[in-house]
This record gives C-alpha cells, structure tokens and sequence, in this order.
C-alpha cells in the first residue's frame, strides 16, 4: 500500500494564507446556516448566553413557526410577487437585452455604439436609494415631474404612493431601466466572437440581413441565453430588496404588490420583532432557492456540461 | 467586407434613434436631479420639481457646506469604509483565489467545496443578523459596514480563473527552487502580475461599498448617525428630519428646520452620492465588461 502523501511545507503555508478568509466564511456563512434552526423554535436571547447558547436552550417547536406562517395572508402575498416579478424580469430582460444587443452590433457609428453602451451602463452603478430618488422626482404627488404635467393638462392628481395598481409596471420599468445596460454586455460579448466567415458564406448565397440574424446570430446564441436563462431561474425565490423596499419608499398601501419574500423577512425582524416568522420565511426561501438551482444545473449539465456550475 | 454587409441606412436611423432614447433615459433621471438640486426653494414651491426652474440657487450646496462637519462625517465614513473595505476585499478574495489556483494543494477539492456551497445555500438574513448582532457584536461599528460585504464566491472564482491562465507556473515553480515561500510568492510575484483582476474585482469591491446602504440599515443604530455613510444618510433624511434637525443647531440665530432647502438638499446629497460614480466607471468601464464577461458564464 502506498504511503499517504505527507502535508508538504507548501501545503501548510498555502493553508495558513487560505485561512482569514476560510474564518470569514465561517462567520459569515457557515454560522448562519446552523441558525437556520432558529425556524423551529421559539427563539429568544438569554442574558449570559451567546447567540448558540441561546439557539440550543430555546424551545423546540417543529413546524409550528411554518403552519402559524401559512396561516396569515402575508405568505401567499409574498411567494407570488417573488416569482411573478421574477418570470417577468427574466422573460422580458432575455428578450430585451438579446435583441438590443443585435441591433447595436448594426449600428454603422463606432462612436454611437460606444456612447450609447456607456450611457446605459451608468444605471448599474447606482444603488436602489438614488434610484428611489429619481423615481420621487417623478412621481412625487407633492412636486414630482409626472404629477405637475398632469396638472398642467387639468387631470386628475394621483397619489403615485398610495395606488398599488400602477407599481407593478413601474417596479417592471425600474428594474429594465437598471440591468439591460449590464444584460447586454455578456451578449455583445458574444456576438463579437462569432466566426466572420459564417456571414461571409452567407452574403455568398445572398442571406439577407434578417435571414443572418435569424439563421447564424441567433443559433449561436443560443447555448449562453439558455445558460443565462436557466441559471436566472436558479434565483427566483431571491429578489432585490432596494427594489422591492426603497424604490416604492415602504409605502404602506403597496405592500401587496411590493411585498416579496426578503422584504417580508426584513419586516418581520426589524419591526414586528417576530423572528419565527422571519426565519421560517427565510428558510423556505433557502431551500426552495437550493431546489431550483440544483435542477437548473441539471438542466444545464444536459445541454452543455461545460458550463454547468459544478 | 464590415461595410458592404451593413444594415440598410433607414434601418440605421431607425436604431441609431432607439439607442440615442434609450441612452437619454439613462442619463434624464441623473440630470433632472442635479437640476433640482440647484433649484430654489421659492421655486420648487410654485412649480414643483422641474427642468426649467423658476430660479437658480446654490442654497442647497452652500447649506451642506456650511454643515460639512456633520455631512462630512458621512462622506468620511463612505470614503474610509470603500477604501479599508477593498483593500480588505481585495486580500481575502485574492488570497483564496490564489490558493485554489494552485494545482498540487492538498486541500484544493477541500477549499472548493468549502467556498462554493454558500453559493448554493445561505443562512438567510435572520440567522446572519443575529450572528453579526449577538455573536460577533458588530453593531455600530465599523467592521459591520465592511466586513459582511468583504468577500464573494464568484470574486474568489474570477481571481482563481486568472491566476490559473495568466500566471506561469513556471515563474512560481523557479521562484520555489529559489527558496521563496509561498507568502512571499503572492505577494512579491504574483499580485504584481495580476493588476488586471485586481483592478477588476477592486472596482467590483469599492462601487459595492460606496453603494451600500443595507447594512447600515440593519447594523447602524440612529444612537450613532457619527457612522452613517452618505446612502443610509439618504435614507434617514426621508424617513425623518433628525439627521438634518440635529444639523440645524449650527445655523445661525433666527432660523429654523422649515427654513432648510430641504428639497433641494436631498437632491444635492444625491449628487454626492452620484457624480463620484458617473464621473469614474467612464473609465472603467472596461474592466467591469472584462470582469462580468469571465464571471458570467463561468460564474
């Protein structure tokens, strides 16, 4: 039997440079997955115990955090909205940023490809607080752009803040408005590396331009839309909490259409105080986000398992 | 040959001007603020917020000026914390990334594993508050604005694809027989060559903590506004007028909150929150695309 490899010198200093951010994730990521026991019990600090002295002494209670939570309406509320916005975002994003990233590759200015690329990207970079400052400046009824021109035409003031049936188009739109600047860039990225001989061949037999689109641009990008795609719907039980919590300012009247599953946790920790339902609320929300993403991979394994995640 | 297989010249325009709108709907929004922001009061009292104002004004800014003691502990923690943070960031992330490029460690498939579950699987917010809060006692301090945003798997997988196909083997393998240990390889050898990545994901890093304003929602009590960075001051300034009530004891004798620009205010710190960005990623923009492009598929 051969001898086992013994720990070289190299091992133990590559180990002792691995290690503060082996800590870090053990803090920061490992820890908290043990509190997803919190779920089951009823929870509460202990003076002189420490988070774990606690979690261990507090009572049991199975499932009871769970059947409590399905019985109030905020758990339907929160699970629809997550996944509604996210098919939403995800067919629309695809659709948008695929053709987007087509017709800028058309364009015939090399300057205007740029400065409009630049200019869409900026939205990336801000956070959902200014973004929620720019949707103010619009659609505050006080003083905002929208409400004044309403105004100034004699219709009807809206209280942009208190009407819930606008805010899905307008969660839609902010969200569009963010990430089609990002979206495109993987794709333009990808047309780029097409092979140029396979239009070349194709002007030969007299393709059109849609026919080139249609035939070579589209099937080639086809494997990473797929990719994209599928490991988009590995997040759907996730949700941007700036955009469901600070773009609509925590307007009351909204929650029924703002309410998504991360800021139903965020409330029921920060302010009712009510860390069963806040935690039974995250830990489905983990495990059906492991669920979805497992099979996704799969999916993805089947297609092309280059680039599957593992 | 890129000439002759053009899309017809309507064809063009008709795209040329989708582009043109779609940029301006990024960069409206951004001007409409900046306007509003110079806007005076007596303006935006008459005819609301709008792009041609009634009347000019500096108010907003020279209020701000005049209270840079208290806005400026906020620009100073957003500064302190995106810079101690990425420099942090970009040790931890670089570290491991470094490690799991290496093909002859004996705990590599460890390692992996051990970075790419939280990928999969997360405590949630709830177990990570307390842990952060009753655990780690990180609440109003620094360490909760940097240390929670300091690492990422995907980072660690970018830096780990870059080392392992940009950085010779060769040149760490003769570095080894010269002796050198592995500290002194990555830190004298390999994070020299590697400014690319580390450019890439420190521009990552530092627009991450320059935006951040969750965890202060969740880890800055309002006992402590001397940590608020200039987001959570955002934040505060809408939910409530104490940040800027508690600012009003240093204007002068006779004036009164209702007396502040305040319109406007929120506004100009906006810009201050904005311009840093829209006046640098221009130039990054480069690296951001490279970045996004290796991580995305691979990702």
């Amino acid at each position: 039997m051969r001898k086992k490899r013994r720990f070289s010198k190299d091992d133990s200093e590559l180990a002792l440079l691995a290690l503060p951010t082996a800590l870090w994730f053990l803090a920061f990521c490992y820890i908290p997955m043990f509190g997803v026991i919190i779920a089951f019990k009823q929870y509460r600090p202990m003076a002189g115990h420490g988070f774990i002295g606690s979690l261990l002494k507090s009572k049991f209670v199975g499932i009871d955090n769970f059947k409590f939570l399905f019985m109030t309406p905020d758990a339907w509320i929160m699970f629809r909205n997550t996944i509604l916005y996210n098919v939403v975002f995800i067919l629309l994003g695809t659709v948008i940023t695929v053709a987007l990233a087509i017709m800028m590759t058309q364009l015939h200015s090399k300057r205007m490809r740029k400065w409009s690329q630049t200019a869409m990207f900026l939205p990336h970079f801000l956070s959902f607080v200014v973004v929620s400052y720019f949707v103010f400046a619009f659609l505050s009824s006080e003083n905002g752009l929208v409400s004044n021109i309403m105004e100034h035409y004699g219709k009807e003031e809206i209280q942009w803040y208190m009407e819930p049936k606008y805010w899905p188009y307008f969660l839609v739109f902010v969200y569009l408005w963010k990430s089609i600047g990002y979206g495109m860039v993987v794709y333009l990225a990808s047309i780029s590396g097409i092979d140029e001989s396979l239009y070349e061949a194709a002007i030969i037999d007299g393709a059109s331009k849609r026919q080139q689109v249609r035939f070579i641009t589209l099937p080639m990008l086809q494997p990473i839309i797929i990719i994209l795609f599928i490991l988009a719907i590995g997040r759907i039980f996730s949700s941007d909490f700036g955009l469901f919590y600070q773009v609509p300012r925590n307007s009351g009247p909204l929650v029924d259409v703002t309410q998504t599953i991360d800021v139903y946790v965020y409330k029921a920790l920060t302010g009712l105080n009510n860390i069963g339902f806040a935690s039974a609320a995250g830990v489905l929300q983990s495990v059906c986000g492991l669920i979805v993403i497992l099979a996704a991979n799969w999916v993805v394994k089947k297609i092309n398992a280059e680039n599957s995640l593992f | 040959m890129e000439r002759f297989n053009r899309v017809s010249i309507p064809t063009n325009i008709i795209f040329t001007l989708v582009f043109i709108v779609l940029a301006l709907m990024c960069v409206i929004p951004l001007l409409f603020v900046a306007i509003i922001s110079l806007s005076s009061s007596e303006s935006i009292q008459k005819i609301g917020y709008s792009f041609f104002p009634k009347q000019w004004s500096f108010d907003s800014y020279t209020y701000l000026w005049h209270e840079r003691r208290s806005i400026g502990s906020a620009i100073f923690v957003s500064i302190f914390v995106t810079v101690a943070g990425t420099i942090i960031g970009l040790f931890l992330n670089a570290a491991m990334g470094y490690v799991l490029s290496r093909p002859t460690f004996k705990l590599k498939k460890f390692f992996t594993i051990y970075i790419f579950i939280p990928m999969l699987f997360g405590g949630g917010l709830v177990p990570s508050y307390l842990v952060n809060t009753q655990m780690l006692h990180l609440t109003n301090t620094y360490w909760a604005l940097i240390l929670p945003l300091a690492v990422s798997s995907f980072y660690i997988i970018i830096i780990r694809t870059f080392f392992q196909t940009t950085v010779p083997d060769s040149v760490i393998e003769s570095a080894k027989i010269d002796g050198a240990s592995q500290l002194r390889i990555f830190f004298n050898i390999v994070l020299p060559i590697s400014l690319p990545v580390l450019a890439t994901i420190g521009l990552f890093l530092s627009f991450g903590y320059w935006n951040d304003w969750f965890t202060a929602l969740l880890y800055i009590q309002s006992s402590h506004q001397d940590l608020y960075p200039l987001q959570y001051v955002l934040i505060s300034i809408e939910k409530n007028m104490e940040f800027l009530s508690r600012s009003a004891q240093y204007l002068s004798a006779g004036s009164s909150t209702a007396e502040l620009p305040t319109e406007s205010m929120r506004m100009a710190i906006v810009m201050l929150v904005v311009v840093p960005i829209a006046l640098s990623y221009p130039f990054f923009q480069r690296y951001f695309i490279s970045g996004l492009t290796i991580g995305a598929v691979k990702g």
